[in-house]
């Protein structure tokens, strides 16, 4: 069984959201997702001051078995990004939910709040 | 889907090891217990564990084995009858000398020889082997070892492990290649498809369960498919379906030492093939390709020259754990040379792969380094 915070809210694309203040959030992927690509090598990140939007490939995540893209659960501005993750691509297996963060984005708190709760995001994986 | 697919005797044990099961070639085998990563490495520098098998042995014996295997096989068996327990790899060709599958031949005894065959093509090749023995004439047993599994320990301090959980001394003096019948219902064999030293158990499948407890009590670490995938592309050993099939010889699959011709008498089949290939030169070959980090290449990907020419597609593609580098094996026209230079469109960039000889690491050693990834 992942492990599924219950203070973050979800996406059905397997990304994590923390709001960290109103307006500003940071985004990982969640334990499941982490489960399914297998061990991460390498990372794409979205770059500071990019805008993106919801459900669209904003990065790639590279496991030793496949190339996936990473998609932003929120429409906004990057604002920060883990470049941590250039020589720790295992934090995304090891610690998706605390130094496997990927990026921090400005966004808004409606969007936010129409995400899944733990709950449904556990419901969506047909668990 | 599951309910189709076959499980090996250590289905329970797998589960109990937490492994992620996955399908393959009919069969759920274990993808990684874990991590993939810390499995490859852990061959790379002690000792892993494999569940292979979903690969079937198959024994032959009767007057007419060797007669058969000398027309069935590319590779000529007439070079273990000096030494029973020797072993050969080879390809076993169809007409036009595509390859219908590769296997590992062990000479057992005057006509009595043990094959072990890819999951996939076990039955089919079977049949066939048993459909040139009718033809042939000559009298040839054939026995499908259902009641055997194969383990294969692996990695630099596999064979020390083995020999003290088998209590079989001897197999420290066993050469790579060779293989050793202890007793009864036990064949052990300096063989395996990592590049590392290592060894492959045959015996029966209660029994192989005993055997792989005893390993990871000793401190060998299980390891899956996954793994296996990244070791013996490093190891640049080809994956049958993937790197070669019907369509591809073995001059095109870099197996051409695999053919043995110095024989002038034994027709093999796929002979005429081959010798015409070679009177011609082949048309592709089967090279090793290193790219950086961040350019990880996948099987399909197309290989194109700087003027943006297509000139093949990489057959097998990973990350190597070992080298910190994009790998693959990439078919390409015989034109592109070694050392020169392809680009890869990786995520939509083209990248440049700098084509090698394989293998990526050989001896417990990297061959090539992540300097000399770009091209000259």
């Amino acid at each position: 069984m992942s492990e599924l915070p219950a203070q973050l809210r979800y996406s059905k694309t397997h990304e994590w959201v923390a709001q960290l203040a109103p307006g500003h959030f940071r985004v990982g992927i969640t334990d499941h997702a982490q489960e399914l690509l297998g061990d991460v090598v390498f990372v794409e990140l979205p770059q500071a001051g990019q805008e993106v939007e919801a459900e669209a490939a904003c990065g790639v995540i590279e496991s030793v078995k496949a190339a996936s893209d990473l998609y932003s659960p929120l429409s906004g501005k990057i604002v920060a990004s883990n470049t941590e993750l250039a020589d720790n691509p295992q934090w995304l297996n090891e610690k998706p939910y605390d130094q496997g963060w990927i990026f921090e984005i400005e966004a808004a708190d409606g969007d936010f709040a129409k995400l899944l709760d733990a709950e449904a995001y556990q419901q969506s994986l047909g668990a | 889907m599951s309910e189709t697919l076959q499980r090996t005797a250590l289905y329970p044990w797998h589960l109990a090891h937490e492994a992620r099961m996955s399908p393959f070639a009919g069969w759920e085998m274990p993808l990684h217990y874990g991590s993939q990563l810390r499995e490859h490495e852990a061959v790379r520098q002690a000792a892993g564990l494999f569940d292979v098998s979903h690969m079937r042995p198959l024994d032959l014996r009767g007057p007419g084995a060797r007669t058969l295997l000398r027309r069935a096989l590319a590779n000529d068996v007439a070079r273990l009858d000096a030494e029973p327990g020797r072993a050969l790899y080879t390809c076993m060709l169809q007409g036009d000398a595509g390859i219908l599958d590769d296997l590992i031949v062990y000479y057992l005894g005057d006509e009595q020889y043990r094959i072990v065959l890819n999951a996939a093509g076990a039955q089919k090749d079977t049949a066939y082997l048993e459909s040139l023995a009718q033809e042939q004439g000559g009298e040839v047993d054939f026995r499908p070892r259902d009641d055997w599994g194969i383990l294969a320990c692996q990695g630099p301090a596999a064979v020390a492990q083995v020999a003290s959980v088998l209590a079989l001394p001897e197999l420290s003096a066993l050469k790579t290649f060779r293989s050793l019948t202890p007793r009864a219902g036990l064949f052990v064999a300096r063989t395996g498809y990592t590049g590392e030293d290592g060894v492959e158990i045959l015996a029966a499948h209660d029994e192989l369960i005993e055997i792989a407890d005893a390993l990871i009590a000793a401190g060998v670490v299980p390891a899956g498919l996954a793994a296996r995938d990244s070791l013996r592309l490093e190891a640049g050993l080809n994956l049958y379906g993937q790197d070669m099939t019907t369509v591809d010889s073995p001059d095109r699959s870099h197996l051409g030492w695999t053919v043995d011709l110095r024989d002038r008498e034994r027709d093999f089949i796929g002979r005429t093939a081959i010798e015409a290939e070679r009177a011609a030169g082949p048309a592709h070959r089967l090279w090793g390709l290193l790219l950086p980090r961040d350019a990880i290449p996948r099987h399909g990907y197309e290989a194109v020259t700087a003027a943006g020419q297509s000139v093949g597609a990489v057959t097998s593609g990973s990350f190597s754990p070992s080298l910190g580098l994009g790998i693959a094996l990439a078919r390409l026209d015989a034109v592109v040379g070694l050392d020169s230079e392809v680009f890869l469109q990786v995520r939509q960039r083209s990248v440049p792969a700098r084509v090698v000889e394989p293998p990526f690491w050989r001896h417990g050693q990297a061959v090539y380094s992540a300097e000399e990834s770009q091209p000259q």
